[in-house]
């Protein structure tokens, strides 16, 4: 639906792109703040300060989130919108739609980096928001879409540069994506219970995570990239055709390698292989469209050394293909072995995120600073300096994750000549990285240093300019002549298939979630129980103190993680885990085999000060716990969501829950009594104690013996 | 496993998706000419005022 015959004068929204560009500039410093503090936390466990909402599980999501979703969220509209228009030759859909967008999304990121500090969470990497937000995320999405695609039914241009192509495919996977992933139970305002369990919400929850990283980090900035980069150094992309294959290579490969953060896991292994195979094959269109960025600067390398803004183009580039080599690699099973769970996946995504978005968002910004306000920028000398401390940053942080990784991952697998562990004592091998932890604390703040600099440029030159919308005249463009109707027809196939896509989608997972649930109703393994309302309570607390960002519940199927942990961990043991609590790294040990390990006097001092029980422990202390009275508020609404969800309680228990809670709990009560510890049975202490204790102690009676 | 199922149909029905949208791009002649796309995006923007 072109408009071609309609030529004449356009003045483009650019007040869009100056808001996004500002929101990705101040959220970028705030989510590196909090990435600092984390960063610091992990070096010296008191920065916490002793306070719950400033404690590395709650703010180390609130870190990743801001990062994901506010600054390189931001940045893709801003982006986006800027480059669409002049690709369009057409003024954004709806200056209404526009600003909805953009307060709809910041008010989200807000509400977002509040919940979460008060412990409102699902658990969920990269979907911790609670369902409120979600809902939230799904219709200003679809408002973004509404306004991308109108702009594009609406374009004076009949052909789609590859950079749209880019944004089609990410907003639309990323619709579906959060979709799938949110879908659950509300039980409370701010509580809901994952429709998925165990295994499958383990597998959903990858799914996820890996193509919200190609989806919403890889994707869209690279339709970024082939429309910056040629722009900032005014060639052409070197291959036009090479941009096409990457494009289409890339979306269609990128979807299935999701598995690749299961290996050894519960995951069926075929599965887990189709990811590891999937994933190498990334490395083809990957390096094609890195090689095809490198070589749109053929002919202009001397201006790197004079322009911040090729700088950080090249910067982004190189981690780019540093990034997607690396990836495919840490996806093969051996390798994966050592580097999962340990600070090498830190060094990989820091990569990716320091260097290519990093590389792109602020090359974006200081070519976009002058237009948008029509001025110079105001110092080049200062972007350039921004650059060599950020990359300085990035290359501390960087190096040292990576060498703390293969550290600890080698220090987990060693083993003596008898067989046995050489590091029996997890801790040992957390000290050993402390002074990597503070070279990597340096290397973030140097780089959050660097992006204040540019805050500072880029406020400069707005002050020193005026914001201005460009007005351009298209009748002399070469596209525009008129059309057939049949021709004007065929034009809307486009967003029409857009649009049914979106349409076959919801349907498809409507028709496909009844159809799930039923299984999950036929409990296969008779020796898994649900969790009590006490140790629900209990998990729900392991849920909202975000234990799953440093603890693992997931013994591999390794002999070198059985020797450590205990028997591997079985599908079936998840089967009543609403959300799955598997974590993705262990900056303390994994804890699925650790119940009825230590009394629970031992989980009573440890939480009270980790270094009771473990001296020299980095993990925090958790003071509120002892303080705070477990809110049973939700018990009945909890117990009732998870009863539809196919857990099945025993009528018992739902008519009296509390009952139930105070009988296991009086117990837990009489055994620290009996150790001179006294505690009243409604502290959350009690139901933390009773869900450790219960983690991984049902096994099938046939494998308990070995 | 069924989610596994789900998970895949979903992939499929995006990569269909994506299918249709190819083949709707090349045989709108969206591929037909590969050079100039790539020379146009730098002349765009200033045709009015600077």
């Amino acid at each position: 639906m072109a408009n071609l015959a309609n030529a004449g004068p356009e003045v483009y929204d650019d007040r869009a792109a100056r808001l996004f560009l500002w929101a990705t500039l101040l959220w970028g410093i705030v989510g590196m703040s909090v990435g600092a503090l984390a960063a610091l936390q992990l070096a010296f466990w008191p920065a916490n300060g002793g306070i719950s909402w400033l404690t590395f599980g709650r703010i180390r999501p609130i870190h990743t989130d801001a990062m994901v979703f506010a600054f390189a969220g931001n940045a893709v509209f801003a982006g986006m919108y800027y480059s669409l228009q002049r690709l369009c030759k057409k003024r954004l859909f709806s200056d209404f739609l526009t600003s909805l967008h953009f307060w709809g999304w910041q008010a989200i990121i807000a509400a977002t980096a509040v919940t979460l500090a008060l412990g409102m969470t699902q658990g969920k990497e990269y979907a911790e928001m609670e369902w409120p937000i979600d809902l939230a995320i799904a219709v200003i999405w679809v408002v973004m879409c509404i306004n991308v695609f109108g702009t594009i039914a609406k374009r004076r241009v009949e052909h789609l540069y590859v950079a749209i192509w880019f944004y089609i495919a990410s907003i639309i996977t990323i619709a579906v994506l959060h979709i799938v992933n949110n879908l659950a139970i509300p039980v409370g305002a701010f509580k809901s219970y994952s429709i998925y369990s165990g295994v499958q919400d383990a597998l959903v929850q990858w799914w996820y995570g890996h193509n919200a990283v190609g989806f919403l980090l890889t994707t869209p900035f690279l339709g970024i990239m082939y429309y910056f980069l040629p722009k900032a150094v005014d060639k052409p992309v070197y291959s036009y055709r090479l941009s096409i294959l990457h494009f289409w290579a890339l979306i269609f490969v990128y979807i299935w390698a999701g598995p690749h953060h299961l290996l050894y896991t519960s995951l069926p292994e075929w599965a887990q292989s189709l990811g590891m195979v999937f994933s190498l094959v990334l490395i083809a269109p990957s390096w094609g469209g890195m090689i095809n960025g490198l070589l749109t600067m053929r002919g202009a390398w001397h201006k790197v050394r004079e322009e911040p803004v090729l700088k950080f183009y090249v910067l982004a580039l190189t981690f780019y293909g540093m990034a997607t080599l690396e990836g495919p690699l840490l996806s093969i099973k051996s390798l994966n072995l050592l580097s999962h769970y340990t600070d090498w996946t830190i060094a990989h995504v820091h990569g990716g995120a320091l260097g290519w978005l990093g590389g792109m968002v602020f090359g974006m910004a200081y070519w976009l600073a002058p237009k948008l306000w029509n001025t110079e920028l105001y110092s080049k000398k200062l972007a350039n300096m921004h650059f060599w401390i950020a990359t300085i940053g990035l290359l501390l942080y960087v190096s040292s994750m990576w060498t703390a990784g293969i550290t600890q991952g080698l220090m987990w697998m060693a083993t003596t000549e008898e067989g046995l562990l050489k590091y029996p004592n997890f801790l040992e091998t957390v000290l050993a990285l402390i002074p990597l932890y503070w070279v990597r604390m340096i290397g973030g703040t140097m780089y959050l240093a660097g992006s204040v600099l540019c805050v500072y440029n880029i406020y400069k030159t707005a002050k020193a300019g005026q914001p201005v919308d460009i007005e351009v005249d298209t009748s002399n463009d070469r596209h525009v002549a008129p059309r057939t109707f049949h021709e004007r027809l065929e034009g809307k196939a486009f967003p029409l298939t857009a649009l049914a896509l979106v349409a076959v989608l919801i349907g498809g997972i409507v028709e496909f979630v009844p159809a799930f649930l039923l299984e999950t109703k036929v409990p296969t393994v008779t020796a898994t129980t649900p969790y009590t309302p006490l140790e629900l309570q209990g998990r729900d607390i392991y849920i909202r103190e975000g234990c799953y960002n440093c603890h693992s519940q997931m013994v591999r199927t390794h002999h070198k993680e059985e020797l450590r942990y205990g028997p591997h961990s079985k599908d079936y043991e998840f089967l009543y885990d609403f959300n799955f609590q598997w974590g993705s790294k262990r900056t303390g040990p994994d804890l699925h085999r650790v119940g009825k390990k230590y009394p629970d006097l031992w989980h009573y001092r440890h939480m009270l000060d980790p270094r009771l029980t473990s001296p020299g422990s980095i993990m925090p202390s958790y003071p509120w716990l002892f303080d705070s009275k477990v809110d049973t508020s939700l018990l009945a609404a909890k117990l009732n969501g998870l009863t539809k969800l196919g857990v099945p309680y025993k009528d018992s228990v739902l008519q009296d829950p509390v009952a139930a809670y105070n009988e296991q709990a009086d117990v837990i009560v009489a055994t620290l009594a009996a150790e001179g510890i006294t505690a009243t049975n409604d502290l959350e202490i009690i139901a933390m104690i009773a869900y450790l204790q219960k983690l991984g102690t049902e096994r099938a009676p046939d494998e308990a013996s070995h | 496993m069924i989610v596994i199922f789900m998970l895949i149909g979903i992939s499929f029905i995006l990569g269909a998706g994506a299918l249709v949208s190819f083949i709707w791009a090349a045989k709108s002649g969206q591929f037909d000419d590969l050079e100039r796309p790539a020379e146009e995006i730098l002349f765009d923007d200033f045709f009015g005022r600077s």
